[in-house]
């Protein structure tokens, strides 16, 4: 297993040889910054390719496929596309509210993005908080969501951001529920520290029946939260034509779609990273050889792997199901996911106290 | 360290987004036309004010929610440490949970989580 804490060390301690304490921290910053950006937008465009393609291959299509081979220019053919419309000004919309929403939306995607762990040391922010830190940065989109229904004085958005912000934070409560699951497990709450601790057995397997009710729970709390379908009410293009965003144009629609991809990636991270392990190898207790030839395998490898097969989970349901309405969805949360959590939560307790995990 | 990175994470998010945008600005086409600047809502003349008293029925969820999202925060601190009480975490929050159930129960006693 690579340990890039040691790369990162050699980085800070070559820098800080070369230049006064003060410069090393800014260039190290930068860096840090650059990379995350960097890794956001590579994500983002695979995200989007990816999407395109699963989504052709359950309609029987062949999907993006003229542009460079198998389609893969197509997504920069887009975004280029996009970046030279016109941003349109709505007349009487406010406008720094209209201004401000993409700020927050993407803000907020940006840094739970960087708390994911990529691999052993390969993570921006690591707070001993760092679940709880997730949810709340996570959380805060929301306000972004809103300000952009809000500020464009459009009826479709109005209805789009205020169904999304009453569905928004009703999957939260069974999404921290699950959360909270895995972390009465585990006994911490920093990511970098969850994931040590999962090179002995994911949390998933260890945590047997009660961890399996959270992960599932997870994953459509998960679905709600990134206003997917069968949960894609706020933008449910067949009644709102395209919900909050209906009023931008160019790149502002762009950053909000990218925002939104992102957000789906970071859901599945993070369920890859607290209930299958994030870059911890399989592992068996007892079967040394097999664990061995495990761990040859890169983390960062491992972390994609799980990472994108919750994603293409994720996409299957969206192209399953057809859309629920909104009192489904609020009876589903509200009757259902929270008594279920909540019951959840003490069957957990209830194991790990009596010592009934592996 | 972690509170400077996240202080350029925010600052990085944000020239981010400025940076996109001013592009964009600076490289696309602008023509002026009295239609475009009206809200799109299906190519009918625009009605009035969106700004105006809205029922949302979204209101008492919201409340529900202000009060297990406080659990959680709650309950956060108290998971960590399960492990070391043992069964005064389990008998502790049996009580805890008991009183929130009996919140939902209400609730759902008095139909606010019916959708109207």
């Amino acid at each position: 297993m690579t340990d890039f804490n040691t790369i990162i060390e050699a980085i800070d301690s070559s820098l800080n040889s070369m230049m006064p304490h003060s410069a090393a921290v800014l260039v190290e910053c930068i860096l840090a910054a650059v990379c995350a950006i960097g890794a956001y937008l590579v994500f983002a465009i695979i995200m989007i390719y990816m999407e395109r393609k699963v989504c052709a291959a359950f309609q029987c299509r062949v999907g993006p496929d003229r542009v460079g081979k198998w389609g893969i220019l197509q997504v920069f053919s887009d975004v280029f596309k996009m970046l030279i419309k016109e941003i349109i000004d709505i007349k009487n919309s406010d406008r720094i509210l209209y201004n401000l929403a993409p700020f927050l939306v993407v803000m907020s995607s940006l840094i739970t993005f960087s708390c994911l762990p990529f691999a052993r040391g390969l993570q921006v922010l690591d707070f001993n908080i760092g679940i709880f830190f997730i949810m709340a940065a996570s959380s805060f989109g929301i306000l972004g969501i809103l300000l952009a229904g809000w500020s464009s004085n459009n009826k479709f958005s109005m209805i789009g951001a205020i169904r999304s912000g009453g569905q928004m934070i009703s999957y939260e409560l069974s999404m921290g529920l699950s959360i909270l699951t895995l972390v009465v497990l585990s006994g911490s709450m920093q990511i970098s520290e969850l994931v040590e601790d999962q090179t002995r057995g994911w949390f998933i397997f260890r945590g047997h029946i009660p961890a399996v009710i959270a992960f599932i729970m997870y994953i459509i709390s998960g679905n709600a939260e990134t206003n997917r379908a069968p949960f894609d009410l706020p933008e449910a293009e067949s009644e709102l034509t395209a919900g909050f965003h209906t009023e931008y144009s160019g790149m502002g629609f762009g950053l909000f779609y990218v925002a939104e991809f992102m957000n789906m990636f970071i859901i599945a991270g993070i369920a890859s990273t607290i209930f299958l392990g994030g870059w911890a190898p399989f592992y068996i207790s007892g079967l040394d050889g097999f664990n061995e030839a495990m761990c040859w395998i890169p983390g960062i490898v491992w972390f994609l792997g799980k990472t994108f097969f919750v994603i293409w989970l994720l996409m299957w349901i969206r192209w399953t199901f057809p859309r629920l309405r909104i009192d489904q969805v609020l009876v589903l949360e509200w009757k259902y996911m929270v008594p279920i959590g909540l019951l959840n939560l003490l069957i957990m307790t209830i194991c790990v106290v009596m010592g009934w995990t592996f | 360290m972690n509170l400077v990175l996240l202080f350029t994470m925010i600052i990085a998010s944000i020239a981010f987004v400025a940076i996109v945008m001013l592009v964009t600005r600076w490289i696309s086409p602008r023509t002026f036309n009295r239609q475009k600047g009206e809200a799109y809502e299906c190519g009918i003349p625009t009605q009035g004010s969106t700004w105006i008293h809205f029922k949302a029925g979204y209101y008492l969820f919201a409340i529900l929610f202000l009060m297990f999202d406080i659990e959680a925060v709650f309950l956060f601190p108290w998971s960590t440490i399960v492990q070391e009480l043992g069964i005064k975490a389990l008998v502790g929050v049996l009580f805890f949970l008991s009183f929130l159930i009996l919140g939902l129960a209400y609730a759902w006693r008095k139909k606010a989580l019916e959708w109207k």
